[in-house]
């Protein structure tokens, strides 16, 4: 039986980025699975932004979440609606040699009779670790996603591999 | 090349038939109340089932039992968050794991989203043990969960029911079952 968890694209930076985008994403698989080394060039700890879209990066306030935050001490709950991209914590300084590792499910990415779910998960030991569901508000298929720091660049070595799965 | 639960799989891709799909179930307009995966091949290691699901009533949690057990054999743990609050619990000896909150049919085109791991389903020597990401958003409220979940029994896991607590899954819910070969 062929594989149903195939690579689409993946990048390893070799020099600083302030985003990065994957393009022409094929409709063809059931779910997507983003999965990001990421770490950032400024001193201190930096949120994550995800924008998508098809055809072009939707810049609009289609954006929401709800997310779940924990660090050694404390536990939170926060929710952020009609906003301009999905936000979560935390990607480290390069400087702590840690970079955090980020797993974001784009589940039924193109069918076009529902408003897109993304779930994530991030782990960053040197700050907090996150578990958040976002809401793209389109029933367009993902075919453009974007990935950027939100006020910081992606420092070397921040790896972003996309991967589809697909149904039988 | 190497797996790890929740979709993390290592950069250098996944070698042909490590990673199966074994069947789907789309709900259609009629509506269902509950979704069945039955003579689940015993020739994997591990399962994963993930899907999309709304409900048909205002509020419903999502259910999960195994080889059509419906006696006081599980038990799970929960954290949850509603976006102002995190409730952790736990429920014991129950006739089903419950894995979080399906999006009230109120919610126009939002679903809940699930990933729900099943290690070493088939191994006849250990109790069943689960672990689940579930959660929806619908722009100025939702629910995001983390479960784990127990079914006390060492028999192979061959069939695998999903539910709502009430109501039925309303249509384009969505659920696939996947196998992870070692």
């Amino acid at each position: 039986m062929p594989s149903t968890y195939e690579p689409i694209a993946t990048t390893t930076l070799s020099s600083t980025a302030s985003s990065y985008t994957f393009t022409s994403i094929p409709s063809t698989y059931t779910d997507l699975i983003l999965v990001a080394s990421a770490a950032n060039t400024s001193g201190s700890h930096d949120s994550i932004l995800i924008q998508v879209g098809n055809g072009s990066i939707d810049t609009g306030n289609n954006y929401s979440r709800t997310r779940i935050l924990w660090n050694g001490s404390s536990r939170s709950s926060a929710s952020r609606s009609s906003a301009p991209n999905i936000d979560y914590d935390s990607m480290p300084p390069s400087s702590t040699n840690s970079y955090c590792v980020s797993v974001i499910q784009f589940q039924n990415y193109a069918n076009t009779n529902v408003y897109k779910s993304l779930l994530i998960r991030n782990s960053n030991d040197q700050d907090y670790s996150v578990a958040s569901i976002a809401l793209w508000r389109s029933t367009s298929a993902i075919n453009q996603i974007k990935i950027a720091g939100s006020a910081t660049s992606f420092s070397i070595g921040t790896t972003f591999t996309l991967y589809g799965i697909k149904v039988a | 090349m190497s797996f790890l639960p929740l979709g993390f799989l290592a950069a250098s891709g996944a070698a042909a038939g490590d990673y199966e799909s074994i069947a789907t179930v789309t709900v259609g307009s009629g509506g269902s109340s509950s979704i069945s995966f039955s003579s689940i091949p015993s020739t994997y290691k591990h399962l994963q089932i993930r899907g999309i699901a709304k409900g048909t009533v205002a509020s419903a949690a999502l259910l999960t039992g195994f080889n059509g057990d419906t006696a006081s054999n599980y038990n799970d743990h929960y954290i949850e968050g509603n976006g102002s609050s995190v409730v952790a619990g736990y429920d014991a000896t129950s006739a089903i794991i419950a894995y979080g909150t399906i999006a009230p049919t109120a919610a126009t085109s939002v679903f809940t989203a699930t990933v729900i791991d099943i290690l070493d389903y088939a191994n006849t020597n250990k109790y069943k043990t689960t672990r689940a990401l579930t959660g929806y958003d619908s722009n100025g409220s939702g629910y995001m969960d983390l479960n784990s979940g127990l079914w006390r029994s060492t028999a192979a896991i061959s069939s695998i029911t999903l539910s709502p607590t009430s109501g039925n899954f309303a249509q384009y819910t969505q659920y696939a079952l996947y196998g992870i070969k070692e």
